[in-house]
């Protein structure tokens, strides 16, 4: 996928290896040489955090890492500002070695490069919603009007406006996370990290805080990289999705790729739970045009889901609907029985 | 069976011998040093002084005053206010007054003192596990070797007077602000520091914007532990030449003046409450963030 415009800054990790305990140099070769995650740990004390790690991030979308906890998710995440030292391998951020920056450069890369949103949102409690979202700007030094107007810029941004001088703990959970949100906005680093950022909040909150860094991201064209361990919302966030189990990757792709191409068992039993109406698009499903589209048909857009492909199909006339491309030209068309199969999980239906 | 009852020690020529030598090293090392120890503990004697002075000269109705204004600056409670005025109007009521004023300016200065000294210390403690096993120990020696162990090298280096005084009472009364702010700096919320690690703070952006700001409600229940004790070593303090409400207690042990001492020992309780309240309300006050909680 080709990078956003107007930003640099991709993520490509390489050959990325972690080993928690206290000779994990010693233990990278074993690792190398593919001992597994209970025999390094029965065997010689050490946990295996990650294997051999590569992504490739392009600047500008969103790459979600999705596995349950304990793959290894929260640890990768950690290595891209290096909050933890990897063991082996590479991390360029626009080109750069994350992995060989002293401290005061991996201090400057922290400061200007990136910025971070945390789980349990990690917000100073002494400090009000104000003085917690200009605090990577106070950090960088900037004058304190500069810091004040982009914080208050991106606190109306994100819904907060009013509640400047309230304190952390007068506010819900699902606004505590909007303050690290904005917090994290007002640095304007290029990268944004967000480690479970929604994971803590009620099914609702969650759904409409995706909605907003969805709408905040086609604003600013972050490379963001989101953590987390629902299915559902790496579909719905992530222009390219990597499963991650035990400290390997499974499956790197689209969603489109996940859900019609589960590379094996586990991330099959992950999609099994999908709604797959809202995820699959009408191409992954489409034959053929049949001739000319009949007058009065649907048609929709090329990249349009499955679920709104019926639903226009219930609206109007005929069974079935034409697929457009961008320039408005017949590229496939749809019946309402190959978009129901796409519905159901049985393999040959969804990749007809 | 004589090897039995008595336990093996060394021989009383030896030991004789071992304390004279260790004894003729610390004189001659006063000998030596004393001069110098004192010159460098003249800025504290000073600021004694000069502490005394203010509160000894101030008229009684002003420092009423500002010890209620203090009361209602830290607490914003009436009842803390009447009761620090109260308490301190009936101690002068009962002729008190100046040996209160010296006790307050020596528990000042103490406090002051151990603050400057004790919380740089307990930051460097929080920030490695060395030097917390290293100074644990000698934390521990400070708080249990009986004071007059102790008093006796501070008056050979320094005489009698405010100085050792001074000294004494500081070593007695400095381990719980230093544990405390150890302690304080310790217990902050890990996930927040990664926070601040993240947006790429230095060590002392760290310390300045999250360790102190976070440990202060605990290191001030280390500065009040500190107040009291600093107190509590008044009387103490007075055998080596401390002037204040420890001169009379002792007078009143030595010559058995029930009612002398009773007074004396009724007003130090006295000003430490007022100390108390005022220093613990103050710190209640700093955590103001954390009392009204989303319902």
């Amino acid at each position: 996928m080709a990078d956003a415009p107007g930003n640099q800054y991709g993520i490509e990790i390489r050959g990325l290896s972690k080993i928690f305990g206290p000779r994990a140099a010693e233990m990278a070769p074993l690792v190398a040489q593919g001992i597994s995650k209970a025999e390094l740990n029965e065997k010689h004390g050490h946990v295996l955090g990650l294997r051999d790690i590569d992504i490739s991030m392009p600047a500008g979308r969103i790459q979600v890492i999705m596995g349950l906890s304990g793959s290894g998710k929260s640890t990768l995440i950690r290595h891209i500002n290096r909050l933890i030292d990897p063991t082996t391998g590479e991390i360029l951020v626009g080109g750069e070695d994350v992995v060989k920056m002293d401290a005061a450069a991996l201090r400057a890369f922290r400061r200007h490069k990136t910025a971070m949103v945390f789980q349990k949102f990690a917000l100073l409690p002494h400090r009000n919603v104000l003085e917690n979202t200009v605090y990577g700007l106070e950090v960088q030094g900037a004058s304190r009007e500069a810091q004040v107007e982009a914080a208050m810029r991106w606190i109306e941004r994100v819904g907060l406006a009013g509640f400047e001088q309230h304190f952390p703990n007068q506010l819900s959970g699902g606004m505590q996370q909007r303050v690290g949100l904005a917090r994290a906005l007002t640095n304007d680093a290029p990268i944004l990290l967000m480690d479970e950022a929604f994971s803590a909040l009620d099914p609702l909150i969650r759904t409409d805080m995706q909605t907003v860094l969805l709408d905040i991201q086609k604003e600013i064209r972050k490379t963001i990289v989101f953590i987390t361990h629902d299915l559902d919302e790496a579909l719905r966030l992530g222009d390219r999705i990597a499963i991650l189990r035990d400290g390997e990757i499974v499956q790197q792709g689209t969603s489109q790729d996940i859900v019609l191409r589960p590379a094996d068992d586990y991330v099959e039993s992950f999609v099994r739970e999908v709604n797959r109406g809202r995820v699959i698009q009408v191409d992954a499903v489409m034959g053929p045009p049949a001739g000319a589209a009949p007058a009065g048909g649907v048609s929709v857009a090329s990249g349009t889901t499955v679920e709104e492909a019926i639903s226009a199909l219930v609206g109007g006339t005929g069974d079935s609907v034409t697929v457009t491309g961008p320039g408005g030209e017949v590229i496939g068309a749809a019946t309402l029985r190959q978009l129901a199969t796409a519905l159901t999980p049985a393999k040959e239906g969804a990749a007809a | 069976m004589d090897w039995l009852t008595t336990f093996p020690h060394l021989d009383n020529a030896t030991l004789t011998a071992l304390k004279r030598g260790i004894d003729d090293g610390f004189r001659t090392f006063t000998r030596a040093w004393g001069d110098a120890i004192e010159t460098f503990f003249e800025p504290l004697r000073l600021f004694l002084i000069h502490s005394e002075r203010l509160l000894l000269n101030t008229p009684w109705p002003i420092v009423l005053l500002v010890v209620g204004l203090l009361g209602w600056l830290a607490s914003r409670r009436w009842s803390i206010v009447a009761g620090s005025v109260l308490t301190l109007a009936i101690i002068g009521f009962f002729d008190m007054w100046d040996d209160t004023m010296r006790t307050v300016s020596m528990t000042f200065v103490c406090t002051v003192v151990a603050i400057v000294v004790g919380i740089p210390v307990g930051i460097i403690m929080s920030r490695s596990n060395r030097v917390q096993a290293v100074i644990n120990p000698i934390l521990d020696v400070m708080q249990t070797m009986p004071s007059f162990v102790y008093l006796i090298p501070v008056v050979m280096l320094l005489g009698i007077g405010r100085v050792p005084g001074v000294i004494a009472v500081v070593i007695y009364a400095i381990p719980p602000i230093i544990r405390l702010t150890n302690l304080g700096i310790r217990l902050v919320d890990r996930d927040v520091l990664e926070a601040a690690d993240a947006f790429g703070s230095s060590s002392w952006q760290k310390l300045k914007n999250v360790q102190m700001p976070l440990a202060l409600p605990t290191i001030m229940a280390g500065i009040n532990q500190t107040i009291m004790m600093a107190l509590a070593m008044v009387v103490i303090a007075s055998m080596i030449g401390v002037q204040g409400l420890g001169q009379p207690v002792l007078r009143a042990i030595n010559n058995q003046y029930f009612t002398l001492g009773m007074f004396n020992g009724l007003a130090i309780v006295g000003i430490a409450i007022i100390f108390d309240r005022i220093s613990q309300a103050f710190g209640r006050r700093l955590q103001k963030h954390q009392e009204t909680s989303h319902g």
